[in-house]
Parts: C-alpha cells; structure tokens; sequence
C-alpha cells in the first residue's frame, strides 16, 4: 500500500491543465505559414511528395500534406510549419492555406449540425475505425484517453461497441478490404452520429493515393463533420478540434 | 548453389544462382539443417510470363544471408512445397500461391495471406475465407473482428472453443491491405518513397525506414557518415523503448492493473516527445533520410536525453519492481500463452518471441548494421515463451537499449556539413537490408532493371512469420486470456497486409 504511494507521489503532476492553451515542446509541424517570397515555384511543387502544394497563388492543402516538412527545410523563407496544433475543422477547404494568409483554422459554427450540440456537448462517446491506418494515428488516439491528455474530463471517450457510440473516428486511406466493415459499423451507430476523419491518410488518402487497394466510396457518400490534419494527428490537435465541435453554442 | 552475401550488400541480379526447382528446393531445405539458419524472405517475381522465385536465408553465426533463385512457369504445373519439409516455408508459399497461382501438392495449409487487389484466383474473397472447421456438438465458435473492442487495427479471429477453453484460433487478416509494395514502384521520387517507408508501419517508423535507407544506400554505391549511423541507430533504439514501455502498459491494462497501466503510459510520453524535439514528429516520421540528415543530433538535444532517460529509468525501475512482486499479475503471466522452443523453430518466429522461446535470432546481433557493429549488442533470450518470458525481454530490452543510448551519447559524431550527393541506382541488381525493429526482423529486397529503374520492391515485417506463433499460443488457454496474449506478441496488421 505504502509502495503504491509511494509510486503515486513521484509521478507527480501529469496532466495537462488547460488542453486548449498548453505550448507543445520542441519542434511541431503545425499550420503552415506561406510568405510572399518568389522562389522556384516548379521546384517547391516538384518537391512535394503528396502534391499538396499548388501555385498561382501558392496553396498548401494540409488534408493531403504528410508534414514531412521537406519544403520548409528547402524554400525557409516561404513556407514556415508554426506551433499552432489547432488543425481541426469542418471545412474541406478550411484546410488549404494560401500564400499571405495567417489566420488561424476554426471549425464554421454555422455548418455544424444543429444536433451535435445539443446531444454531444457534455459527452460523446465515439467508435474508431483503422482502415487501412498504419497504427500511428491509432497510437495517438489512444494517447489522448492517458493521464497526460486525459480527454475523459470533457466526457469525451472511446467504446468498444458502435451501438454505444454516436460517431466514428475513421483512420487509415480505407482499404477495399475494409470497406464493407466500414459502412457495417457505421450503420450500427444510432442517430444523429458524426463522422470524423483523423490523420491526412483518412482525410485525402495522402501518400497512398493512386493505390488500386483502396476504396474511399464511404467518404464520398457521406458529409463529413470534421477533419483532423496531421501524420499522425496530435492528441492536442484531435481534443482541440472535437471540443470545438461539440461546444455549447 | 547460392551466393553468399553480407547483409545490406548489392550484387549483380544475374550472380545470383538460377536452380532448377527441385535443387532449389533441396538445396535451401538443407541448409535449414544448420540451427543458426533461417529463412529471411521468399518471393517471387514475376516478368514475360516466368515466376521468378529468390529465396534468402540467413546464417545467424557466420553473418551470411545466402541467395538463391529458380524460374518456373506456374500455370496448371504442379509443384512440390518445401512447407510439407518445413513448416517455416508456409506463409511465403500462401504468398506465391495467393500471387501468383502457384499450385503445390503436398502444402498443408494453402490459405489466403491477405487478398491483395491484383491476386491470382479474384474469385476468393476476403467475406469468404474457408476457415478451418471441427463439426462437434460439444465445442462453439467464436468470432471477434474484423473491427475489435479498442483503438486498434483491423483482422478476423475464429476461435474454436471447449466450454471457455481455446482448440484453435485461426487468424484471418488482409485488411489493412494498402498495395504499399506496388506504390513503391509506382511512386518514382524519392522522398514519396521513403514516405512509403515511414508508412509501412506506424509503430516502426524508425526500424522500417532504416531498412529501405540501408537498401537504397547500398543500392547506390554509398557509404553513409558516421553521423548517419548514429542517428538511425540512435532511433530505433528509442522506438524500442517507447514501444515496450507502451506494450507494459498495455499488458497492465488487459490484466486490470490500474496502476502499472497509467504509469507504464506516461512513461512512453517523454520518449515520444523526445522524438517531437528532435525531428517535429512524435513517431519519428520525418527524422531518417537517404544520404542527408535534416535533424542533427547536437550535444543540447544529448543533454536533454540524459536528463529524460535519469528520470525516466527511476520512475520506471519503482514501477516494474512493484509489478514483478505482485502474486496477483504473475499468476496471469506465468504459463500463459506459451509458445514451445520447439514450436518456435518449426514455424520460424523472429524477434521477441523467438527470444522469449529460447531462439537467440536478433539481427542486431547476427547482422549488424549501422552502429550495432560497435555496440556488440547480447540479445536478451528467455526460455519459458509465456506471456511471462516476453514481458521480461521487453524490461530487459527497455534497460538495455538506454545503456546503449547513455553509451552512444557521450560521443556525438560531428556534423558532416559537406553537401552529400547520391549517384543513380545500380542496374541489373538485388539488394537485402536486414533491420533488428523492436518487433523484430524486418526484411527489405529490391530489385533493379537494366536501366537502373526499381522494378520489384519486397518487404517482410516480423509479424508475417509470428502471427502463427500467436494462434498456437493461444491452444488450450481460456478464451478470457486471449487479449493478454495478443498484447504480449504485439504484431503489425498493417506490416502483414501491407
């Protein structure tokens, strides 16, 4: 009993106290900065792995970047990856940054389903989906559920069952041979539900796209309610986003 | 009969020993008589209507991997399997059969592997696989997957169960089947590649990547720095440490320790915020490159991992000695789910599991690359192969990759600020890169044309030979200690599928 005390008391403090205002550490690729210097635009195109970038003017769409950080550490004084790890938002669009503009990425009240407040703002219980994820935006998903994160103090957690749920965090460019599981589990979700896609392999396919495994009907059939950037997402990034989400309004 | 090779070395394609398939297959059966050996990768390629199959075994004491390849047509040709001689064989001949349509007579368990898009016979699917079945009006089946309870990635478990006792587990996997192999192909530049890499497993970002930058290296004829070295070693044995600790977390929670399971939790965080300080990327994505290093190692970044690993050994030393202590966990860890040695040599496991079933097999130790030539790594070998055994090596590897880490940072190679440049892929040959991941062996081969263009990219990750290892642990245990034993083995989903 001592000894379990003990252990208590030198863990200390380890949750983060306020989630929506803490600085993370060291390096963060988060939203990107795009300066008006001229550089090689075909080249800083050309270096993209993902073709996220785009000119005229020069655009970075962070739903299909891998923040491999490649053209920041190539063209510095154009493209900057800044602290900010408020990614989230319900907008497609939301998430390709021009050239000259830094604003920050917010979740549009007015597109959020009128539902989602209503039911989720005290607690929202969500089923994950991997289909086709590599275990990365897994491992930070369930990073947000440990001591440090702790996103069970806003009644936010994931269950085993769909029938528990009201929403789906999907993971993964979603592979053909997951496809019928996917719309399965999501059928099983009582109404109103949400959909959330995590990671840029969810969200655009990102670095496996033109892949002939993958099948990605169920994102297009579907509205999605908010779309969490990041390879993978940080644990700050995904509670951030779905706690905007989900606000009282 | 073969060429013998070192690992990461390049040959010419045509060195390569072509066999008819019966020496072929004589030829890798008997050199599969020597302990020390194992089979690291076999595959298939196929061009103008000819299956190419190489086949590569590694010998763990001389720290040779020797190649040997054989051509046959496929079709309606019938062949002998060398899984009917060796049961380690079974997942790659499922793989060529599932490929390519190769048929084999004698092959005791003909299973689809993963029903990739471009398979032989698209008539089998994945909502159809023929599990193996016992029609007996005293047992039950039991079905979990392919979507499971936690955050976790996808694959179908069919239990055959005696009251709560387990008969059989078959696993059925394939769905995280993202085409990664052919992406490398298609995907011409570089730094798409090397993504693919980082993306074959998220949870060994460091191991697989070295792996494709060793092979891609080789390839070119390039010798990296010493500082290269340094950091893709320095990685993946903080990758090692993050996941195990992780995984003892993980073990905690499945036995309902509430304790161990918060504190082996938060323990990982400050090794995988290391990472986020050194490269921006709390996995390690984005850190190891092809010839450049875009993240220095420097003695500030060396200070602050001495004063984590200081904080982090003493907390987790306290947690592990109260948890070895407790009657109530060793009596769930001890005796389950074990894997026999003798079974663990049969079906070829790697890795921890062959390390907690008495098989000392670490690439490490046997192939070393980078800087395991001068760690002089001793794998740590356990001999019960319980749930017990590989906890144990996790602790031990936990303790054993910081003293390396402690070692290797009191000398930080300088930063070779030389503007580094590779030259083009060498034409008309075969590489292997062997890599020690914390899961265990990762295998890449590639292949390169006449032009010096990619034309076939292989990998194996640990798990396609240690999923089987799971479904025999698991026999004659309550159905209840399935998750424990399966948090135990770890394995990838998505490094079987790709």
């Amino acid at each position: 009993m001592l000894d379990n005390i003990k252990i208590l008391i030198h863990q200390g403090k380890q949750y983060i106290p306020d989630i929506t205002k803490v600085e993370v550490p060291g390096i963060f690729k988060g939203r990107p900065e795009i300066s008006a210097e001229k550089v090689d635009i075909v080249a800083l195109i050309d270096l993209c792995p993902t073709n996220a970038i785009t000119a005229d003017p020069v655009r970075l769409d962070i739903g299909k970047c891998t923040f491999c950080g490649e053209c920041a550490l190539s063209f510095p004084g154009k493209i900057k990856f800044t602290k900010d790890y408020k990614l989230a938002t319900n907008q497609r669009s939301s998430l390709i940054i021009s050239e000259g503009e830094n604003t920050n990425i917010n979740v549009d009240p007015d597109q959020i389903r009128k539902e989602i407040s209503k039911y989720f703002s005290g607690s929202l219980k969500l089923r994950q989906i991997s289909a086709g994820g590599d275990n990365s935006n897994e491992l930070e998903l369930n990073a947000c559920g440990n001591v440090n994160f702790d996103m069970g103090r806003f009644g936010i957690e994931f269950v085993a069952s769909p029938r528990h749920a009201d929403g789906i965090v999907i993971t993964g460019p979603i592979s053909e041979n997951m496809a019928e599981a996917l719309q399965i589990c999501y059928e099983a979700i009582p109404q109103p539900k949400i959909i959330i896609l995590a990671g840029t392999d969810a969200i655009s396919s990102g670095i496996f796209s033109e892949s002939r495994a993958l099948n990605r009907n169920f994102i297009n059939q579907h509205t999605i309610d908010l779309f969490v950037p990041g390879n993978p997402v940080h644990p700050l990034t995904f509670i951030n986003g779905v706690l905007e989400l989900i606000r009282k309004r | 009969m073969t060429i013998s090779i070192k690992n990461n070395q390049t040959i010419p394609i045509q060195s390569i020993p072509v066999l008819k398939y019966e020496d072929f297959l004589s030829v890798n059966l008997s050199l599969l008589q020597d302990a020390s050996s194992h089979c690291v990768n076999y595959y298939g390629l196929f061009e103008a209507g000819i299956i190419k199959l190489i086949c590569c075994i590694a010998n763990d004491s001389d720290h040779t991997v020797l190649i040997s390849s054989s051509e046959i047509i496929g079709g309606e040709n019938i062949y002998p399997s060398f899984t009917a001689q060796h049961f380690s064989f079974h997942i790659f001949e499922r793989e060529l059969h599932e490929n390519f349509g190769i048929r084999y007579n004698d092959h005791p368990w003909l299973k689809p592997v993963r029903y990739p898009y471009d398979h032989a016979n698209q008539e089998s699917l994945i909502s159809n696989y023929p599990f193996y079945q016992i029609h007996s009006e005293e047992l039950h089946e039991v079905g979990v997957g392919p979507i499971h309870a936690g955050i976790i990635e996808p694959g179908h478990f069919r239990f055959i169960c005696s009251g709560e006792q387990i008969i059989h587990l078959e696993i059925q996997l394939g769905y995280q089947h993202r085409g990664i192999e052919q992406l490398f192909i298609h995907k011409k530049k570089l730094l798409q590649r090397i993504s693919l890499a980082e993306s074959i497993a998220g949870d060994s970002v460091a191991g697989h990547t070295t792996a494709f930058i060793n092979l891609w290296e080789s390839l070119c004829n390039y010798h990296p720095s010493e500082e290269l070295q340094f950091s893709r070693t320095l990685a993946m044995e903080l990758e090692r440490i993050a996941i195990h600790t992780g995984d003892l977390s993980g073990i905690c929670t499945d036995i309902a320790y509430q304790l161990g399971s918060a504190v082996f939790g938060r323990l990982r965080t400050p090794i995988i915020n290391f990472f986020q300080s050194w490269c921006g990327n709390r996995l390690a994505k984005g850190l190891l490159r092809v010839v450049k290093n875009n993240y220095y190692f420097n003695e500030k970044l060396g200070l602050e991992l001495e004063n984590i690993l200081d904080s982090f050994e003493s907390d987790y030393i306290e947690m592990w000695n109260k948890f070895h202590e407790l009657p109530s966990i060793l009596a769930r860890l001890e005796k389950t789910g074990v894997l026999t040695t003798e079974a663990a040599a049969s079906i070829g496991v790697v890795g921890m599991i062959a390390k907690a079933s008495g098989i000392k097999r670490d690439i490490r130790n046997s192939h070393p690359h980078d800087y395991y030539t001068q760690l002089k790594h001793e794998p740590v070998i356990k001999h019960h192969g319980d749930v017990y055994s590989r906890t144990q090596i996790r602790n031990e590897e936990i303790r054993q990759s910081i003293s390396y880490i402690r070692n290797m940072i009191q000398t930080i190679p300088i930063r070779n600020n030389a503007e580094e440049s590779i030259g083009p892929l060498q034409k008309n040959s075969f590489t292997l890169s062997l890599a020690e991941g914390w899961r265990g062996e990762i295998c890449h081969c590639a292949v390169t044309d006449d032009n010096g263009e990619l034309i076939h990219y292989k990998i194996k990750d640990p798990s396609m030979h240690n999923w089987l290892g799971l479904a025999l642990a698991v026999r004659n245990n309550e159905i209840s200690d399935f998750p424990i034993c399966n948090k135990s083995f770890n394995l990838s989903y998505c490094g079987h599928d790709l």
